[in-house]
């Protein structure tokens, strides 16, 4: 097996062994320790493929599965995808420090927590490494239930449970899209590899399934990634333990989606829908979560709201990037690239900043005993260290120098004022909207990052309020928050190395089409850029965001005006109630429970499958030809069976109708009788007597036998199918009888004498030509026979509940 | 000479079945409609008689004798029932 996909596979390997080593090991050791090992080890072992793709190679490696349907689980790293692995890996390695300290080894099951993680963890890397569609959405649906596993790993509380519900129903909704997408991407391309797909671009554009299987793997990544209005399961995932909120549903597995949007820019991009969806959408996202974070009140509901509105960011630098695809090669198409690059830029700088915020915020969870911002303040002094990694977190996320996220707002800043100048994409008229947008979209993520870092560490501090004496966390648990601070501060130092060495690849791996030439061309990351509009709009959100904060008590009523019933959440949670309202009264109304109208749906079905396909296939046809005459009396003793028949239909009493159908039987004995068939008559006689008699039988187990004794109950529904089956099976016969394909076989029986030596044929052909069948019959006759004895013999004590109730 | 004869009796014997027919729906009381039943058999011994002389064919003449046999049992069973209520009777459970 090739290394690559070797990697892939130790996490899975690895989770296997858990179990084992929690058993032998706890309560002396905490089982992170072990699991510590397996993301180092992969994440040493991604570094070493840095030169090589920031050279412009590709490693790629394929292992057969099926081979025969041409799904093959073949990995293939580039600058993308290897970003990617280093973010999962890299930060995998401290959330699993982190957890160490953070989950108790006496009172949680540890041995659950981290075979979830691991198996989330090989399963992210699964997915961005595989090139095969198939095998990618195979680890895309294992990411979405590893999450549901561990959003309820405390699956005693109920929240934790509406959490990992909502979130599986909306992610695998939305995996489930996907893979339509991804199988009419490969119905239009004939291949399931992603690189093949890249050289068959053409065909797919002018292709008619092209906006469906847009739209579908569109509607795939936005689930994922928390694009509005999918964008309502991450508030509540955060029931998770703080570990996965920052691993998870920060870092790696929401960003799945944005991953899948750059992975298929190839494909998609270049086009008016694509890039109006994706940046639309990413917009519309970025604005809505910065919004709604500002008025939460608990902490991780805060970085949540955030984590949605820096995701919709991205996503929509992504949407803006793919315009380089429409203008080709070229000086115009470079101030596009730039867009991608400062959506892969901030894919970066927001994994370390919300990464090292979840976790502060675990800390003060974990030292306070509540995330209520009402209930905390004050901490500065007793919480030196977590207070400083807040601020550095906190003004990243607001994009302030000197920290990382103010390089990638700079450039957010500079491709959203470049799009409003484009004249593509009818980007003339509502152009001028997106500068707005993501301007007053900054200006509140700068407000809740205040609230963020200034309702918690400043103010009063109100021990009576908490319910834990207050001190500063042990060094195992800032460690990874101080790795990831650090790094927060070093790429604003030295952008330009990440973005030699990772982010130009990944660019040009985004964008192979210009990067055919070799080198793509990808401007150099500056922290000072001189004074242009970007920073006069950076010095405005600071400004107009500071005097909001001021004020926010005058103001923050105002989200009181907002209806809850037009939340998100609430149509969420009255589509859930109402939908299954709806479907449980349509099933209470056709699932009656009555036999009769059970039946009922059956013999219509017969009438309209049967008579509509001899009206539409113009099967009815008569041919009388053929036919032979019929004689006086077999028409009278047909008239007399009609009377008999109608007369069981319309008798006052069980009797007679038993009479009745007692003498249909004896006249139909005659009629086989006139139709030369004298074993079948003799076994029709046989038979009707014995029926009669057990009927009889029956009788006197009726339950008040007279009294009960009603009229047939006659329903128009009844008459109308009955008629109609009757009808159509008449019709049926009359007109098979009139179209005979071909000749009978029953001349070969003829010579059953020469043949089976026996002069009677029927009986040749029962004991004889067909003898099976008879085996057969004899074994019903038996069946039915030890049926009825056991029927008969073994009454469970008790008997049926239901007996007797009528 | 010896057909049309046949086919006459034939032809007076769905006669008399759609006359049983007639007592077998209309009723009024069981006995009437069993007794019909019972008619019916006879008429149907008689229809298969004839049926095989004018088919010159032995074959039906086992018919004759289980219409015979069965019928009889019919309405043995169909009396017994009006008169007790039952059937087979279970000495047993007295």
């Amino acid at each position: 097996m090739p290394w690559l996909n070797m990697t892939i596979f130790i996490p899975f390997l690895f989770a296997l062994l858990v179990p084992f080593i929690y058993k032998k090991f706890t309560p002396k050791i905490h089982t992170g320790w072990f699991v510590l090992v397996v993301p180092i080890l992969i994440f040493i072992y991604l570094l070493t493929y840095i030169p090589a793709i920031s050279n412009g190679k590709f490693i790629h490696s394929s292992l057969p599965w099926i081979p025969s349907y041409g799904i093959n689980f073949t990995t293939y790293i580039d600058g993308l995808s290897l970003i990617f692995g280093l973010l999962i890996t890299g930060i995998g390695t401290l959330v699993v420090l982190y957890s160490i300290f953070y989950l108790s080894k006496h009172r949680e099951a540890l041995n659950n927590f981290y075979v979830y993680l691991l198996l989330f963890m090989g399963a992210m890397l699964g997915l961005v490494f595989s090139d095969n569609v198939l095998v990618l959405y195979v680890f895309w649906e294992l990411t979405s239930i590893s999450s549901l596993l561990l959003i309820a790993y405390w699956y005693e509380r109920e929240k934790s449970r509406y959490g990992a519900q909502k979130s599986m129903l909306i992610t695998i909704f939305g995996g489930l899209a996907m893979l339509a997408g991804f199988i009419m991407l490969s119905i239009i391309t004939d291949t399931y590899s992603i690189r093949e797909m890249f050289t068959k671009v053409d065909s797919i554009v002018s292709h008619s399934l092209f906006l469906p299987a847009m739209l579908l793997v569109l509607l795939g990544a936005f689930t994922k990634s928390a694009q509005f209005p999918f964008s309502i399961w991450l508030p509540d995932a955060m029931e998770a333990p703080t570990p996965i909120s920052a691993y998870l549903h920060s870092a790696t597995m929401v960003k799945a989606g944005i991953y899948l949007v750059a992975r298929m820019t190839p494909i998609f991009g270049g086009t008016a829908e694509w890039f109006w969806i994706v940046s639309g959408i990413g917009l519309i996202t970025l604005l809505y979560g910065s919004v709604n974070a500002v008025r939460q009140t608990d902490l991780k509901a805060l970085l949540a709201y955030s984590t949605i509105s820096q995701l919709g960011l991205i996503m929509s630098l992504l949407g803006i990037g793919s315009a380089a695809m429409y203008f080709g090669i070229g000086d115009e198409s470079e101030v596009y690239t730039v867009a991608i690059l400062a959506a892969i830029f901030h894919l970066i700088n927001h994994s370390t900043f919300k990464g090292c915020l979840f976790m502060v915020v675990g800390i003060i969870d974990h030292e306070t005993g509540t995330r209520d911002i009402r209930k905390l303040g004050g901490l500065m002094n007793l919480m030196p260290v977590s207070f400083t990694l807040t601020i550095i977190g906190t003004f990243a996320m607001a994009g302030l120098p000197p920290f990382n996220g103010f390089l990638s707002k700079e450039m957010f800043l500079t491709a959203v004022l470049n799009v409003s100048q484009m004249s593509v994409f009818n980007m003339e008229s509502l152009g001028s909207l997106f500068p707005i947008v993501a301007w007053i979209a900054s200006i509140f993520t700068f407000v809740y990052s205040m609230i963020l870092v200034f309702k918690t560490f400043r103010g009063k501090y109100r021990p009576e309020r908490l319910e834990k004496k207050v001190h500063e966390a042990p060094i195992g648990m800032l460690l990874p928050p101080i790795v990831l601070a650090s790094l927060v501060i070093g790429i604003f130092f030295f952008p330009n190395i990440l973005s030699n060495y990772l982010l130009k690849p990944a660019v040009a791996s985004i964008l192979p089409s210009l990067a055919m030439g070799g080198e793509i061309y990808v401007k150099k990351i500056s922290a000072w850029h001189g004074w242009n509009t970007e920073l006069y709009m950076t010095i405005g959100i600071v400004v107009f965001g500071t005097l909001l904060y001021i004020y926010l008590r005058k103001w923050i009523r105002i989200y009181l005006f907002y209806p809850q019933s037009m939340t998100l959440n609430n149509m969420y949670n009255s589509g859930m109630e109402k939908s299954e309202d709806l479907f449980q009264s349509i099933t209470n109304r056709y699932m009656t429970g009555s036999i009769r109208d059970y039946l009922v749906y059956i013999f219509a079905f017969i009438i309209f499958i049967i008579g509509g396909a001899l009206w539409l296939l113009d099967g009815i046809s008569f041919d009388h030809s053929q036919d032979a005459s019929i004689s006086v009396y077999e028409g009278g003793i047909v008239i007399s069976m009609v009377i008999s028949a109608v007369a069981v239909l319309l008798s006052n009493s069980r009797l007679t109708s038993i009479v009745a159908v007692g003498a249909l039987g004896l006249l139909v004995s005659f009629l086989f009788v006139l139709f030369r068939a004298p074993d079948l008559a003799l076994t029709q006689l046989v038979v009707e007597t014995v029926t009669t008699a057990l009927f009889l039988l029956c009788f006197y187990h009726l339950p008040q036998l007279r009294k009960e004794i009603s009229k047939v109950r006659f329903k128009a529904t009844n008459a109308i199918i009955s008629i109609g089956v009757g009808v159509v099976v008449t019709i049926f016969a009359l007109s098979v009888n009139g179209t005979k394909l071909f000749d009978s076989i029953s001349s070969f029986y003829e010579n059953s004498y020469e043949l089976a030596g026996a002069q009677n044929i029927v009986n040749a052909i029962l004991v004889d030509f067909r003898g099976i069948d008879t085996m057969l019959e004899i074994l019903v006759l038996a069946i039915a026979g030890i049926g009825v004895y056991t029927l008969i013999k073994l009454r469970l004590s008790g008997g049926d509940e239901n007996e007797g109730t009528k | 000479m010896i057909n049309f004869i046949l086919i006459c009796s034939l032809l007076f014997l769905t006669f008399s079945i759609l006359a049983i027919s007639y007592r077998l729906v209309v009723g009024p009381s069981a006995p009437d409609r069993i007794q019909a039943l019972d008619a019916l058999g006879v008429n149907l011994i008689a229809g298969v008689a004839i049926f095989s002389v004018f088919l010159r064919s032995v074959a039906f003449f086992e018919i004759i004798l289980l219409i015979g046999i069965l019928s009889f049992i019919g309405t043995i069973a169909l009396a017994k029932f009006i008169e007790r209520g039952v059937v087979i009777e279970h000495k047993r459970s007295e």
